[in-house]
């Protein structure tokens, strides 16, 4: 059936109203549109959203199957509301050339759960010496306009450089992981009270906010734009918000969980908690929301990062860095940002769709929910309260920091062009 | 007590001194013909280590033979663990041999807190040395030795070292023997002073329950005990500071220091020694540096924190200091 009609949604958090999709778009946005023919789903004062778009996940296909593919990825983003995803370059091999790229992103179609845009390596392997075939990834079939050697940063300033004027010529964007690697050589966790205390190595914040205080610099000087990765302290939003006032073309994301937790939670030493950036102190985690909410921060992206079981059940140090993330951001924005008051609903749709569409050039996503639009679309529950148990993840890995942890809202039903990936809480 | 040692932070001022004051019974088995007791007999202990030292495993194992444990040596170092899972495996493995405690010494900070509590092994777990985070035990003899020689051999029981100024000088940034230190003295009720370089102290120092000087001079005048951390010659490589010299010259302790301490105060190092560079020779080998006694005073602690662990309720050792009397 390709009619769908959702019947009293509030729409970005409006008035609830009914949304008539028909051959993957939306045909009607009113009420009391006629269910004739079209299969009804019941939104019950919902909150329906476009669908989310991400544009920072790590989907580990190819090379690290064990912690995640592109279909498991995928269905963890389609459980999370997500409708495209952009997948970082640090695979093996490396997506730095158009046949990475075109692989991953046709994998994304077959498989159907979510669009993949890849992102493009900016330089040869991520090893920060040689630009990387920019512009093949661009014209192959995945399109490629975000690159990026997340994981690493671009730290030669001369390769930056040529990599934010090189990518004009065609729309593209320069995504920066901002970390100095010399401030952090070692580094295990945030520097301060908590890492003298533990005896573990610091990753001081002057690593990522110097970084970024040279590429808006190096952006504004050639004219280009950049985009700065899980952006983490509250001197980093100052640098940012600067910029922005001097009209340099720079936008920056933050992860959910450096919306909420804080580097206390590592005296538990669990590796769990073990991220890069790491997390910060509750003065950053407040800046943070703060900078969201006013946009200085432009979006939400997940830094959704799988790893296998036993690349954390070991010691700290020893320990892979990172958390997924896809499935419980929504919850972590509403509990951080929506039940705060920060943000309204229509806030987190700017946040969460509309703007890393942008960002990222994503076509058909991030689009307002209006008749002619691509269906791609999404209902939350917003009432919803219950913990976080990992066992139901769609993820192959099971990395969070929320396990039994209290979250508000659940994701209900995802739409892609019309078909439902997601349905009653279910993969379809 | 709790049933693991992993942090001098965890201990409570009577826990503390319930182990000095043990240590002290058990500093006389040292003095006995036959220094052996039977307390631990048919209990297994085992010392994991992951990091080379020589020094700590000894000792450790002097006490555990002195309580008559049965022990095993394992060492694990190198690049053969540097996938973590081995500490994992290597627990479970020692569990399934009927283990009752594991001494471990890892480089990784934080190794023993996950050991004692992943739920990976039931055995009592005893910190050795973790990185750059504590070595309790260290900063037990420590007390331990500061306690006699301020306030007395039979004069310390039952006491803690309130008032006391203890000066700790050199690496602190990479020195769990600061840390582990700091705690403990605070929680014996000393005033602690750390001196070093600012690039040889950590971000975030300023909550620790002590102050901190950059200049060595201006403490000495007034400390009960001065100790000396080992500072790592590499650490010149990496731009801590200028040369050798350098930090000689503004935190090293020579005779003419020495002398403007007060007569009573002591000179402490948890070894090994670099003669020359933060000690001269002249200060490690003068009646004030308890080096050698630190080492002594080492296997009575940890015959101490064994017996407290696994050892239950009954009299340390049949000689009490009671019926001496």
């Amino acid at each position: 059936m390709s009619k769908i009609l959702i019947r009293g949604a509030k729409v970005l958090g409006g008035e609830p109203q009914d949304v008539l999709i028909d051959g993957g778009a939306i045909a009607e946005v009113g009420t009391a549109l006629s269910a004739e023919g079209a299969q009804v789903v019941e939104a019950d004062g919902k909150v329906l959203l476009p669908g989310l778009v991400d544009l920072h996940t790590h989907l580990r296909e190819p090379g690290r199957e064990d912690s995640e593919t592109v279909l498991t990825g995928t269905r963890a983003a389609a459980s999370g509301g997500y409708t495209a995803v952009f997948a970082m370059a640090n695979t093996f091999p490396v997506a730095d050339t158009a046949g990475v790229v075109e692989q991953v992103w046709r994998l994304g179609r077959e498989h159907g759960y979510c669009d993949v845009q890849p992102i493009g390596a900016v330089t040869v392997g991520l090893e920060g010496k040689k630009l990387a075939e920019l512009g093949a990834m661009h014209e192959s079939a995945a399109g490629v306009t975000v690159f990026s050697d997340d994981g690493k940063c671009v730290d030669d300033a001369v390769i930056m450089r040529r990599a934010l004027e090189y990518v004009k010529a065609f729309g593209g964007v320069v995504a920066q992981h901002a970390q100095e690697p010399r401030l952090t050589e070692g580094a295990q966790m945030n520097e301060g009270v908590v890492s003298a205390e533990l005896g573990l190595g610091g990753w001081p914040a002057v690593a990522e906010e110097s970084i970024i205080a040279r590429d808006v610099l190096l952006a504004e000087h050639v004219g280009s734009r950049v985009h700065i990765c899980h952006l983490s302290t509250a001197g980093s939003v100052e640098i940012v918000r600067w910029a922005k006032s001097r009209g340099i073309d720079v936008t920056a994301e933050v992860t959910p969980h450096h919306l909420l937790l804080t580097d206390e939670l590592v005296r538990t030493y669990n590796p769990v908690y073990k991220v890069n950036p790491p997390l910060r102190t509750e003065r950053d985690v407040l800046a943070l929301r703060e900078a969201l909410a006013d946009g200085t921060i432009d979006i939400v992206a997940t830094d959704h990062a799988p790893h296998p079981h036993e690349d954390k059940d070991c010691e700290w140090a020893a320990a892979a860095m990172g958390m997924v993330g896809l499935e419980t951001a929504l919850s972590v924005v509403q509990e951080t940002m929506v039940d705060t008051g920060l943000l309204t609903w229509a806030g987190v749709a700017e946040r969460m769709s509309f703007k890393p569409a942008e960002i990222g050039r994503a076509k058909g996503h991030g689009r307002p929910v209006s008749a002619g639009e691509p269906a791609n679309l999404m209902l939350v529950d917003t009432e919803y309260r219950g913990s976080v148990d990992p066992a139901g993840f769609a993820s192959r890995s099971r990395n969070t920091p929320y396990e039994g942890r209290e979250l508000p809202g659940r994701v209900t039903h995802t739409w892609l062009r019309g078909k439902a990936t997601l349905v009653d809480g279910k993969l379809t | 007590m709790q049933r693991h040692l992993i942090s001098a932070a965890d201990l409570t001022r009577d826990d503390a001194v319930l182990i000095l004051d043990t240590a002290e019974e058990m500093a006389r088995v040292a003095d006995r013909p036959i220094k052996k007791l039977p307390t631990l007999r048919g209990r297994t202990v085992v010392n994991l280590f992951f990091e080379d030292s020589t020094r700590t495993r000894i000792s450790f194992e002097a006490a555990e033979k002195r309580l008559s444990a049965d022990v095993i040596n394992f060492t694990a170092k190198g690049s053969s663990v540097s996938k973590g899972e081995s500490l994992k495996d290597t627990a479970q493995t020692l569990e399934a041999m009927g283990v009752d405690a594991v001494v471990i010494r890892h480089g990784a900070s934080g190794a023993p807190y996950r050991l004692a509590n992943s739920g990976w092994i039931d055995a009592a777990v005893i910190n050795a040395g973790d990185g750059t985070h504590q070595h309790p035990t260290q900063a037990l003899l420590d007390a331990f030795t500061m306690r006699r020689r301020l306030v007395g051999r039979d004069a310390g029981i039952g006491q803690d070292l309130a008032g006391r100024r203890i000066t700790i000088v050199g690496d602190v940034l990479h020195s769990r023997v600061a840390r582990s230190n700091v705690d403990l003295l605070h929680t014996l009720g000393a005033e602690v002073t750390l001196v070093a370089p600012p690039t040889l102290l950590p971000v975030g120092i300023e909550t620790w329950p002590c102050e901190v000087s950059y200049d060595l001079d201006a403490t000495l005048s007034k400390s009960d005990a001065v100790m000396m951390l080992r500072v790592q010659r590499e650490r010149m490589n990496a731009a801590f500071f200028p040369t050798e010299r350098e930090y000689s010259r503004r935190y090293g302790l020579d005779g003419d220091r020495m002398a403007r301490m007060p007569e009573h105060a002591i000179v402490m190092h948890p070894g090994p020694m670099v003669r020359g560079m933060e000690i001269t020779a002249e200060v490690a080998d003068s009646e004030r540096c308890t080096a050698i006694e630190q080492v002594a005073n080492g296997v009575s602690i940890r015959m101490a924190v064994l017996y407290l662990l696994l050892g239950g309720n009954e009299p340390a050792a049949t000689h009490t200091r009671t019926e001496e009397k």
